[in-house]
């Protein structure tokens, strides 16, 4: 029997504080209850960093553990304790009958500083009725914040969950856009779907015809519908890609249909068959070596990726 | 030597200026609510303002390793639309609490009308319940006796003077707004109100106690390196460096981080989770090195044709 998750955030959240900041947060919790009101929640949610800090949650793996057990798909390594703690409240919130959550949560949004618009959508997995939130937060991938869309399509079950194609399609798009990592998107196999494939492979066609960088990750999206003009591609990247393109590209051929054409560039990557087969070169291993080999971060706000080789 | 500018309407720049900033050695600034040139007339564009100032912009400043704070308020001039002034009065208290709001401002007179008053004096009474300081903008039209009367009213509704700063002061303000107790900002901005020249006369004068160099600069012709270059003219005409780091630096660190919201670490050793979403570029500060940015290459001139 696993625990509910909001009050598993909860007891995380209190053995952090210690002293006025455990005390504070106590009683914000305790006036919620006491005299509900939109102002009293609202100061409360604004004042949690000032109160609490911002260090990291930096949940342990048995945290971590209990986390996945209490809801698929969460994962809260990457929170900070003030986004712990605003989620928290939000979850009460949204376990109030008498609030329309949704109502609550868009206004939030509406009026939301950076540390709150994080809060918000880290916190999306455990919110009831998420099928409410679509909309917004469809709206919150449009964002510029780069953090705003990760804290969306990261270690975040939402998305997966809750969008039909064409907003995955383009979360999925625009992330490779911004230069942000495919890796961390949860459901990306399960979701797969020619029009993606077909999306991406005309991006990546863009991208070569303006002489850019075609990230690694890109390929995994195409793999399962990997025939015939896609395959050229895949040959395009073993005669002219680094060696971390080349070994995408080995991935994603592992799950395209079955053809000659495919047999035929299988038969040009057989050195990386032994470490596919016992695990050591996946989709995480890209990711890694393409950090290793970046300038990830980069001061230039424009949009173009940011990955280099 | 790190500077902060303690008023910039960073809205209104180009990522351009943002990188001479960081080049210049600009570690933070603060954006003042105000005008933005053409009048609101709804509400909801003031709300989508104030959301952009502890929003976006507050990224688009981290990304070029400069941290952004800002003011909230009802600026004089939009006080003079009841309508609008009454709606934003009722929002102003949900952005006050946001992250690095570090004052209500900027607030006070500009035609000096009744209207103005009624909403100056309100917002100082917000300013004591949340106990933020204040930024006061002083009148550019009779400005003198705006300036005069800005500090009688703050003192009457009894705020502490050493939580105002009186800004864009002059030759004929300083003297009273420094015996008055309150922090005198200075606003380097062309033609109008100081030039860099006058402003090292005045450290000469009444040297770095209370005295805040800051830019003002916003959509109209104005210098993002103002700070930076009245501490180099200062350097050169002969003020100590000392007096220059208390007046473009230290002093505005002092007077806003009586908020609770900015402090020295914030830029040189910022939280875990900054470092991850909304401040780049705090490794070359780490150390306490001196902020070096690639070479500055101007982009405004028609020499390099290659856009990559």
């Amino acid at each position: 029997m696993s625990d509910q998750p909001s009050e598993l955030l909860l007891t995380w959240i209190s053995q952090r504080l210690s002293g006025s900041s455990k005390d504070w947060f106590d009683q914000q919790l305790t006036k919620l209850v006491s005299e509900p009101s939109v102002k009293s929640f609202d100061i409360a949610f604004a004042m949690v960093p000032r109160k609490l800090g911002k260090q990291d949650l930096a949940p342990t793996a048995t945290e971590l553990a209990a986390a996945a057990a209490a809801r698929t798909g969460w994962n809260p390594s990457q929170w900070s304790i003030d986004v712990a703690a605003r989620i928290y409240l939000l979850t009460r919130l949204s376990e109030d009958p008498s609030v329309n959550f949704t109502e609550r949560f868009r206004d939030l949004h509406r009026t939301a500083d950076v540390g709150e618009l994080l809060a918000l959508f880290s916190g999306l997995p455990l919110y009831r009725r998420p099928e409410t939130l679509v909309a917004v937060t469809a709206d919150g991938l449009r964002t510029n914040i780069k953090a705003e869309f990760e804290v969306i399509a990261h270690r975040n079950p939402f998305p997966v969950e809750q969008f039909s194609q064409n907003p995955w399609n383009n979360m999925v798009l625009k992330a490779l856009f911004i230069g942000v990592m495919l890796e961390p998107i949860q459901g990306l196999d399960e979701r797969a779907n020619p029009e993606l494939a077909r999306i991406l492979s005309d991006y990546a066609h863009e991208r070569w015809a303006a002489e850019r960088f075609v990230s690694p990750e890109l390929w995994r999206c195409i793999g399962p519908f990997a025939e015939a003009a896609y395959l050229d591609d895949f040959q395009r990247v073993i005669d002219q890609g680094s060696e971390t393109e080349i070994k995408a590209v080995a991935l994603a051929l592992k799950t395209a249909p079955p053809s000659t054409a495919k047999e035929n560039l299988a038969a040009q990557l057989t050195a990386y068959d032994e470490i596919i087969s016992n695990g050591q070169l996946s989709w995480r291993q890209i990711a890694d070596e393409m950090l290793d080999n970046s300038q990830a971060i980069t001061r230039k706000l424009n949009f173009e990726v940011e990955l280099t080789r | 030597m790190m500077y902060i500018d303690s008023h910039a309407h960073m809205l209104s720049r180009t990522t351009d200026d943002y990188e001479a900033m960081a080049a210049a050695g600009v570690v933070a600034v603060i954006e003042p609510a105000f005008w933005l040139g053409q009048p609101r007339t709804h509400v909801a564009t003031y709300i989508d303002y104030l959301s952009s100032i502890v929003g976006f912009e507050r990224f688009r400043a981290g990304q070029f390793g400069i941290r952004h704070y800002c003011t909230i308020g009802l600026n004089s001039k939009e006080a003079n639309n009841e309508e609008l002034a009454e709606a934003v009065m009722e929002i102003l208290p949900r952005f006050a609490l946001k992250d690095g709001v570090v004052a209500i401002g900027e607030i006070g007179y500009d035609d000096q009308t009744e209207l103005e008053d009624k909403y100056f004096r309100l917002q100082i009474d917000l300013a004591m319940e949340l106990d933020l300081p204040v930024m006061v903008h002083t009148p550019h039209r009779d400005k003198k006796r705006g300036t005069t009367r800005s500090m009688d009213v703050c003192l009457e509704h009894g705020i502490d003077p050493g939580k105002v700063i009186i800004d864009h002061n002059n030759e004929e303000t300083v003297r009273e707004t420094l015996d008055r107790g309150f922090w005198a900002g200075f606003s380097i901005y062309p033609s109008t109100k100081m030039g860099t020249e006058r402003m090292v006369d005045i450290l000469m004068e009444y040297g770095p106690e209370r005295i805040i160099v800051d830019s003002a600069c916003d959509w109209g012709i104005s210098e993002p390196l103002a700070v930076a270059k009245t501490a180099l003219l200062a350097a050169q005409k002969g003020v100590d460096k000392e007096t220059i780091r208390l007046v473009c630096y230290q002093n505005a660190l002092d007077a806003y981080g009586q908020s609770g919201q900015m402090n020295e670490d914030d830029w040189l050793n910022p939280p875990a989770i900054d470092q991850r979403t909304v401040f780049e570029g705090n490794s070359i500060l780490r150390g306490q090195r001196e902020p070096v940015v690639e070479e500055q290459t101007s982009r405004r001139t028609l020499d390099d044709l290659i856009i990559e």
